[in-house]
């Protein structure tokens, strides 16, 4: 294959990897943007995500868009549940002190991790996809599933702005964030809406764990790279900015694309995290926000 | 008897009693506690940065793979003896420390925890990414034969132990004096009130420096240590785990207490090997124990001693 063909491809490959790392990185986004918490366990929902959809794989009979379909909806509901959990027993009862809230998120990714290794195991395992079609380009053949994730991603990021920027719910949150004590006096309710906002967070995380999960495999130590770049995207784009971490996803999601196609992916992972370290160092605010961390 | 003669009384009597250990405790125990040892130097360091200055880092596995990589580099690819290759894994984890100071604590609370975070897996990543030189994954496995100070061998019981004992025991009293100094008096104001203590004249960013590659040297002392007593340097111990056991341990036996880390590290260590005996589980046993040390003891076994009964506790 020729160079523009194969760069071609290493952009489409790139475009699956922001795609899904958008909507990860947008939940670890709003998390922070509206509770001020750095949540470290951010990948383990992703793992969880994917781990149970290799469940209801298992589970619902018929061809696999069935169980994948009801893993689109099941494992998000499942994996916003515990968060929501988390956040009343453990992070409520801290105050949401971030040095506080950092420790116990770090003991509760060890808890998820170690669930999923003594329940599910230490295999990695497939999860069908729901359809098998090919799409025919002049150079290469692709895989038709990867592009309708790609799609499927772009509408679950506009649902989210609608949800942000034009419903009631949406405004709630914000005021939350805006002012969480004149919020509370206007007879919001904080806690609810706290714990609401971490649900979405690792709702979203398990989303984009089922949509990725019949093209990589479903295994227990899968939720570190997912929140490495979270981190990375949500830095570089700004904290609390989900334009900001959008273009971020693109940015980081191509670019990881190309550099692991033509050079080593470790050295990829290298550049980007140094690249992070220094942004927070001397932009603190990332490249489109407007707030420092 | 005198407030500061007390404090010594008690630190001495602890380490005449670890002295003591190395003739009673049979060869099992003698291991386990030579490694708790090291350890805890490694925490003591990683108390220093945080417990007393108040810098989360969670980023200390970068200094303590410098010292380990540092020494065991050196004896592997250089040939060097254990005691050149010691010192130069100090120096290398205080130098670490040093440059990564200089970038980060131009960044506060939850920036300089990612940026320590990002550079430690940056880290991480390069010695994976370097396998001609670090052996990648697999780590490089130090001879018997370089293992070798001051004419005793290393991977014997008796000599790893009290070689292990040596470095706590200096690390402890240097410690010891260190926080009770008038430049451990200031590196607590920073942690309590950073505007306040500029004011006072003091210059916080030198100072939080001097407290990071302090603690870098004694991480740099205690991976260099690691390697040489145990035999094994590899990569795994410098992943994102090893920056945040010692957290773990700290915040256990008390942050800002001087044996705090010592304690931390020896009870998580027996709880780890003993419900291994029952359960594979070990890093449940992690995550469920920084959960409820946040949520219940906040501030430590030894931290909740002194807030009770022991007021005058360093």
């Amino acid at each position: 294959m020729s160079f523009g063909p194969f760069l071609l491809l290493a952009l489409m490959e790139g475009m699956v990897t922001s795609a899904v790392l958008a909507l990860a990185a947008v939940g670890l986004s709003l998390v922070f943007g509206i509770m001020r918490v750095v949540n470290v366990a951010h990948g383990e929902f992703f793992m969880l995500g994917a781990v149970s959809a290799w469940f209801v794989s298992q589970w619902v009979p018929g061809p696999p868009v069935v169980g994948f379909a009801a893993a689109l909806i099941l494992c998000p509901l499942f994996v916003g549940a515990i968060a929501a959990l988390a956040d009343m027993t453990v992070l409520k009862r801290l105050n949401y002190e971030p040095e506080a809230t950092i420790v116990a998120t770090i003991g509760l990714l060890y808890i998820l991790q170690q669930a999923a290794l003594s329940l599910y195991g230490p295999d990695a395992r497939p999860v069908p996809a729901p359809f098998n079609l090919r799409v025919q380009l002049p150079w290469f053949g692709y895989s038709g599933y990867k592009i309708a994730v790609v799609a499927a991603s772009a509408v679950v990021l506009l649902g989210v702005w609608r949800l942000l920027a034009k419903s009631r719910v949406g405004l709630v949150m914000r005021a939350t964030q805006y002012d969480r004590e004149t919020a509370r006096a206007f007879g919001i309710n904080v806690d609810r809406v706290y714990a609401g906002v971490f649900a979405l967070g690792g709702g979203l995380a398990a989303l984009a764990a089922v949509l990725i999960v019949p093209i990589q495999q479903a295994h227990y130590l899968m939720g570190t790279d997912p929140l490495l770049l979270s981190f990375i995207v949500v830095i570089i784009g700004g904290l609390g900015s989900l334009r900001g971490t959008v273009i971020a996803a693109l940015l980081i999601g191509l670019s990881d694309g190309v550099i692991s196609t033509f050079f080593a992916p470790t050295l990829a992972k290298i550049v980007a995290t140094l690249a992070v370290a220094l942004v927070l160092v001397f932009r603190p605010q990332g490249l489109f926000g407007r707030r420092a961390l | 008897m005198s407030a500061g003669a007390r404090i010594w009384a008690l630190h001495l009597a602890a380490l005449a009693l670890l002295a003591a250990g190395g003739v009673l405790l049979p060869a099992y125990h003698l291991t386990n506690f030579a490694k708790v040892m090291v350890l805890a130097t490694y925490a003591m360091g990683y108390n220093i940065a945080f417990g007393y200055t108040g810098l989360l880092s969670l980023g200390h596995a970068l200094f303590f793979g410098a010292g380990l990589y540092g020494a065991g580099m050196l004896v592997q690819h250089a040939g060097a003896a254990a005691g050149p290759a010691a010192i130069a894994g100090l120096l290398a984890g205080g130098a670490m420390a040093g440059v990564v100071g200089l970038l980060a604590l131009r960044t506060q609370g939850v920036a300089f925890m990612i940026v320590t975070l990002m550079f430690a897996q940056a880290g991480y990543l390069t010695i994976l990414y370097n396998t001609a030189w670090t052996r990648g994954d697999e780590g490089i496995v130090i001879a018997r034969e370089a293992r070798v100070l001051l004419g005793f061998d290393l991977s014997a019981d008796l000599p790893r132990y009290f070689a292990a004992f040596a470095l706590f025991a200096a690390g402890l009293v240097l410690k010891l004096w260190l926080v009770r100094s008038p430049s451990g008096r200031v590196m607590i104001a920073l942690r309590e009130n950073e505007e306040r203590s500029r004011m006072l004249g003091y210059d916080p960013y030198a100072r939080k420096l001097a407290a990071l590659v302090i603690s870098g040297l004694y991480a740099g002392a205690a991976g260099a240590a690691y390697g040489l007593l145990f035999g094994y340097v590899g990569a795994s111990l410098a992943s994102t785990q090893y920056s945040i056991l010692p957290l773990l341990w700290v915040l256990l036996g008390g942050a800002g207490t001087v044996l705090g880390p010592f304690v931390g590290a020896l009870l998580m260590f027996y709880l780890i090997d003993y419900s291994s005996a029952v359960t594979t589980a070990s890093l449940l046993v992690v995550g469920v124990a920084l959960v409820l040390l946040v949520l219940f003891a906040p501030k430590g076994i030894l931290g909740t001693l002194r807030e009770r009964w022991l007021k005058w506790l360093p």
